[in-house]
Formats: structure tokens, C-alpha cells, sequence
């Protein structure tokens, strides 16, 4: 196991704890920078789907994770998002200011839809959230003079100063712009998470009363958490949108909101690396359960008919696994492994079990 | 002035009268207890200081001005820190964090600069980190620090919470009973930091304990409270002889009033 000796406080501020772990991900950084080289146009499409599904991931993560409200319409987000970015770009605003500004949208629309709502907990608030996803998809619908109801809308090609990023003209142009996108918020995600702002998340989250008792706004703060997740989720939105190519309100629906949660919660709660090897689950599993099923289809005969329900139901069966045997995530099984070879042959088995936590009385609420 | 001052403070929950008129001040620089058998309104006495409960009649000042009109979060930026009879740490967090969050109050950058970890943000980070470590140091806490506090025993959360009230460095300290559930070597060691908390911090305290040894080692003044009302009020050796204290506490059997 490796002990860092900390002399200055910068040792507890800087993004990498130690050499080794810079070098890592600065290997990491040269192989996600390469993947298209070696991956071909259709897989790096397919990475850079995973990429936007980890960047909306992200923006839920931050919600769940650090601040720890449940949102379960987080696909309405996104939805926002697609739209004001496209509408925004229809109004002739070049796509560079249209993505921020359509996740400053979606960010002020979810702070503001967060002010009324979070003083709803736990099953309350993910019921809150979940109608806004179910409301979100009839409001598309019927603001069709704006978002093409049912039809939707068409994203115009993401056009930077000039150079082309259709999806099928520059597959890896286009990875490598959101693979820009996706880092840039992993870093803002990051500076949340070493500044006062992020510990006022895990504060609110943890023990509401002491927050408060430590001069944190409450219902502020869980606004303010709304609204960068949300403003995160939008950017991704928005890239999911262009993406697709052509979006309407089922491109946002609940399955995709549903989705959002069991990417973080397989990945990873509370972790950036989560959000992203939640990502990589979600963008290749309906890939891997389509191939096992031809498999399967042909060993047995059955041709490859389409089962409804199917994936969903997989999903599931793996979101419930992994909260009965591995409620850290993927991520968390990574760690104790890590942790096991570092400390090999002394890691123990109880090692991970908490101790247990004390009782606590709720009777000053 | 004093620095803190309840004036005929009333609260009632439902039919019961927790707290039934009572009115005190605590001066600056000094230790103040409120004592009394279980039940007898001290912690509620707190939790109407940092405004969880609005008494129901009478005033709460705090250098002069009432606190009434204030919300909860807006107490401990005029200097007032707590900590809680059964301990509320931000458990899914390290030590570390749980007591940079005592710095809240001091924070001068916005969402905004966070977001782009701003110089300006990074030496404020600074900033806090040393006052913490401070904190860490006085309270002999460095082999905690990276833990996190779901897996630490008792008597440490209880001085990390304490930490944490220091880490605001406020001008009044409220500590609920902050001995109750510790060893005595643990208890001497909150007695040797309440002292210096009072001498070299400069910070008032007032506090709720049952360790009647610990009260008069440590504390200038005692007020002695039974259902809700005020008995008596004096030095710890005035209080404890004092036949209305001696009765409520035989009267309702059982506490440590040796
Ligand atoms: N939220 C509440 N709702 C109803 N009754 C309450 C509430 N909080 C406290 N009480 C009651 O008010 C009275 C005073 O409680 P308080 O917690 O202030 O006692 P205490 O002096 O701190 O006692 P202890 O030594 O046990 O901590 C008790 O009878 C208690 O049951
Ligand atoms: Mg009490």
C-alpha cells in the first residue's frame, strides 16, 4: 500500500494524490486520445456514445452521489437540454455557444425546479422527479410549434469554426470533441468535489441538522446541487441529441431516465469513475444481450425474434444483483481488489465491513 | 453586555412546558454548565439557540441583538458553534472534510470560482486547511484524519464533532454534553481542552454535562435546571449544595450528582 507523506496542504488539494496516479491517468488520457486510431469509425462511435452517456451520468452522479437526492427524471434534463441547444442553433447561434448556453438553461431550469422540491426526501423527491420525466415527454409533444411535437427535431452537423463533426464524415473528430467535453467536466466535477461547495453537498447530505448548525443553507445548497447537475446532464442531453441526428420526446423518455440511475448506481455511486464504467454497461450491454441473443438464437434454433422487454428486464436483474452484492458499484469491486493485491497476503476479509453505526435519534427533526 | 442572554425563554411541545421561563446570560470568557436530571430542558435549550426550536414566549440575545429573527443556517456566522448530545457527523465523509466544513462560514468564493478552482479559490482553500489542521493538532486527531467516520469508535467522533464547532471558530462554544459515553482519560483530556479553549482560544462555552466532576473542575458558573425551570444558579460548589438541587436530583433517583 502506498503511504503518501503530505507536507503541504497542496497535498490534499492537488487533482492526482501521488506521482504513479498521474501517470496512470495520463496513460488512460493517451489511449482514450488514440482509441479512434485503433477502434474503427463504427466502434468509435460507439465509445463516443458511452462517452455522452457518462457525461449525462455525471451531471445525476454529482446529484445522487454527492449530494444525495434521488432524481429519477434526470432524462427531462437532458431533453432540455437537446432542445434549447438545437432551437438555439436554428436561431442561427453557432453550436461553440449554443452548448453552454443550452446547459445554462437546463441548469436554471432544474435550480429553479429544485427550489420548491427539495424539501421532499428520499421516495418523495424521486416521485417528484420521476412525474417531471413523465410530463416532460407531453409537453414536447404538445409544444409542437417549437419542438416539432412528434416529429422532432432535426440537429443540424456540429460545426466548430469551420470543421465538420457529422457523426459519419469525422467519427473521430466527433469522439475526440466530446471526449474534450467529457474531461472539461470531469474537472469542474472534481474542483466541486476538493472545494467548500462539495463538502457542503456531502454536509446536506449526510446530516441535515448539522449543516445547518455549520451556517449551510440547506435548501440553497440542494438548489444550487440541481442546478450544476442538471447543467451537466444538458450538455450531455444536448450531445445525445446531436448524436442521434433527429430527436423527439421518446429519445428522453423514462426508460432513458431509469437508465441514468442504474448506470451510476452499477458503475459506482458517488465517484467519477462510476459514471463512466456505468457508461461503458449501458452503451454496450443492449450490443451484448443483441449478440447473445442471436447466439443463442442459432444454437438453438429460435432465430433471433425480438423478445419485448427484454433488455429492460436485464437491466434490472443486474441493477438488483448489484444492489444486494455490491452496493459500491463496480468501481467499489475495483478498489477492494486494488486493495487486496496491495496488501497481499495480509488483506482480511472483513476489512470492507463498516463497523457498525450508532444510534442515532431523529428527535430533533 | 453579556454575550449571551435568554430572558424569560418559554417553549412548549405540545401540553408539555420543556422550558418554563427561564432566563440567564452567560458572560464572555467564561464556562458556563447547565445541569440537571434527564429530561429537565437543556438540550432543548440549545436547539432553541441554533434556532432549531422559536421559544414560544421570551427573547434570545446574543451580543445585545435578539436571534429570533434568524434562521438556523445564520447562526454560526455570528460565532456561535455546537455540538450534539448524540452526535451528528457528516458520516459518509473523513475527518478531514467533516471539519473543513466547520469553515463554511468563512467562505468567501461562490459556486462559480469553485467550479474553475480559481487561484483566488485555491489560496482560500489554503486558508482553511491551515486553521483546520490547527484544530487537528490541538485535539490530537492526525491518525483520524483520512478516516471516515462511519468506521470510527465513539469517543473519537466525539472530539472530531468537537473539532468541527472549533473549525468555525466561533466567539460562543455550545457543547451537550461532551464527556457523556467517555472513559475517564478521555474525560480528563476534555477538561484539559475546555481549559484551553476557554484561556488561550479566548472562546466562551456553554455546556450540558451530568459529570459533576467535570463541571466543577472546569466551570466558572453553573445553572441547575429541573422540568423545564430555572433551581439554582452560582458556582458549581453553591450549586451542588444547594437543597433544591440535592432534591430534584434524589427525587428523580438515579445521575452522578457526586
Ligand atoms: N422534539 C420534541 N418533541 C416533543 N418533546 C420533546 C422534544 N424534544 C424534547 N422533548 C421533551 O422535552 C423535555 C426536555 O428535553 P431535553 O432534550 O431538553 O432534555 P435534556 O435536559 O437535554 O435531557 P437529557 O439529559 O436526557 O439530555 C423532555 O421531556 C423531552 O421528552
Ligand atoms: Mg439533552
Amino acid at each position: 500500500m502506498r503511504i503518501v507523506f503530505k507536507t503541504t496542504y497542496e497535498a490534499d488539494i492537488r487533482l492526482f494524490k501521488h506521482g504513479a496516479q498521474a501517470f496512470w491517468y495520463a496513460l488512460l488520457l493517451i489511449v482514450a486520445v488514440a482509441a479512434p486510431f485503433l477502434l474503427g469509425d463504427f466502434l468509435t462511435g460507439e465509445a463516443t456514445n458511452v462517452l455522452i452517456w457518462a457525461i449525462c451520468g455525471m451531471g445525476l452522479m454529482l446529484l445522487v452521489g454527492q449530494s444525495g437526492q434521488a432524481s429519477l427524471g434526470h432524462a427531462a434534463f437532458m431533453a432540455i437540454g437537446a432542445y434549447s441547444c438545437v432551437l438555439l442553433e436554428s436561431a442561427g447561434v453557432p453550436f461553440i455557444l449554443a452548448l453552454p448556453l443550452g446547459g445554462i438553461i437546463t441548469g436554471i431550469a432544474g435550480g429553479l425546479f429544485a427550489l420548491p422540491v427539495t424539501r421532499l426526501h428520499g421516495i418523495y423527491l424521486a416521485i417528484a422527479t420521476l412525474a417531471v420525466s413523465v410530463m416532460m415527454e407531453d409537453v414536447i409533444v404538445l409544444a409542437e410549434p417549437l419542438t416539432g411535437g412528434v416529429n422532432g427535431l432535426i440537429a443540424p452537423d456540429i460545426e466548430i469554426f469551420g470543421v465538420n463533426f457529422n457523426r459519419y464524415g469525422n467519427a473521430s473528430g466527433l469522439y475526440w470533441l466530446i471526449l474534450a467535453i467529457a474531461i472539461l467536466i470531469v474537472l469542474a466535477y472534481r474542483n466541486i468535489q476538493r472545494s467548500p461547495l462539495g463538502r457542503a453537498f456531502a454536509a446536506v447530505r449526510d446530516s441535515e441538522i448539522s449543516a445547518q448548525a455549520m451556517g449551510i443553507n440547506v435548501a440553497r445548497t440542494k438548489a444550487t446541487a440541481f442546478a450544476i447537475s442538471t447543467f451537466m446532464t444538458g450538455i450531455g442531453g444536448a450531445l445525445m441529441g446531436h448524436f442521434a441526428g433527429v430527436f423527439n420526446q421518446e429519445t428522453f423518455n423514462l426508460v432513458i431516465s431509469i437508465n441514468l440511475i442504474l448506470m451510476i448506481v452499477i458503475g459506482g455511486l458517488g465517484t467519477i469513475h462510476g459514471a463512466f464504467l456505468g457508461a461503458v454497461v449501458i452503451g454496450f450491454l443492449p450490443q451484448a444481450i443483441a449478440f447473445a441473443r442471436d447466439g443463442l438464437g442459432s444454437i438453438f434454433h429460435f432465430g433471433s425474434i425480438a423478445i419485448p422487454g427484454l433488455e429492460t428486464g436485464i437491466f434490472g436483474t443486474i441493477l438488483i444483483l448489484f444492489i444486494l452484492f455490491e452496493p459500491l458499484g463496480i468501481y467499489g469491486r475495483w478498489v477492494k481488489i486494488r486493495t487486496y493485491f496491495e496488501l497481499f497476503p495480509f488483506a482480511r476479509r472483513d476489512m470492507f465491513r463498516r463497523q457498525k453505526s450508532y444510534l442515532k435519534t431523529e428527535r430533533i427533526r | 453586555m453579556s454575550l449571551l442572554e435568554l430572558k424569560n425563554v418559554t417553549l412548549k411541545f405540545g401540553g408539555l412546558t420543556a422550558v418554563n421561563d427561564v432566563s440567564f446570560a452567560v458572560e464572555e470568557g467564561e464556562v458556563f454548565a447547565l445541569v440537571g436530571p434527564n429530561g429537565a430542558g437543556k438540550s432543548t435549550i440549545f436547539n432553541m439557540i441554533s434556532r432549531f426550536y422559536t421559544p414560544y414566549s421570551g427573547d434570545i440575545l446574543f451580543e445585545g441583538k435578539s436571534i429570533l429573527n434568524k434562521a438556523p443556517h445564520e447562526i454560526a456566522g455570528l460565532g456561535i458553534a455546537r455540538t450534539f448530545q448524540n452526535i451528528e457527523l457528516f458520516e459518509q465523509a473523513s475527518v478531514l472534510q467533516n471539519m473543513l466544513v466547520g469553515r463554511y462560514t468563512h467562505r468567501r468564493s461562490n459556486f462559480l470560482t469553485e467550479l474553475l478552482f480559481t487561484p483566488f479559490v485555491r489560496r482560500e482553500e489554503h486558508r482553511h486547511r491551515e486553521a483546520v489542521e490547527k484544530a487537528i493538532d490541538f485535539l490530537d486527531l492526525q491518525p483520524y484524519r483520512e478516516k471516515l467516520i462511519a468506521g470510527l469508535p465513539y469517543g473519537v467522533r466525539k472530539v472530531v464533532e468537537m473539532g468541527r464547532a472549533l473549525a468555525i471558530q466561533p466567539k460562543l462554544l455550545l457543547l451537550d454534553e461532551p464527556a457523556s459515553g467517555l472513559s475517564v482519560e478521555e474525560t480528563q483530556d476534555v477538561a484539559f481542552w475546555i481549559e484551553d479553549i476557554k484561556k488561550v482560544m479566548g472562546i466562551t462555552v456553554l455546556m450540558v454535562e451530568h459529570d459533576m466532576h467535570l463541571v466543577s473542575s472546569v466551570c466558572d458558573r453553573v445553572l441547575a435546571l429541573a422540568d423545564g425551570k430555572k433551581l439554582a444558579l452560582g458556582t458549581p460548589r453553591e450549586v451542588q449544595t444547594d437543597p433544591r438541587v440535592v432534591e430534584a436530583y434524589l427525587g428523580s433517583d438515579e445521575e452522578e450528582a457526586a
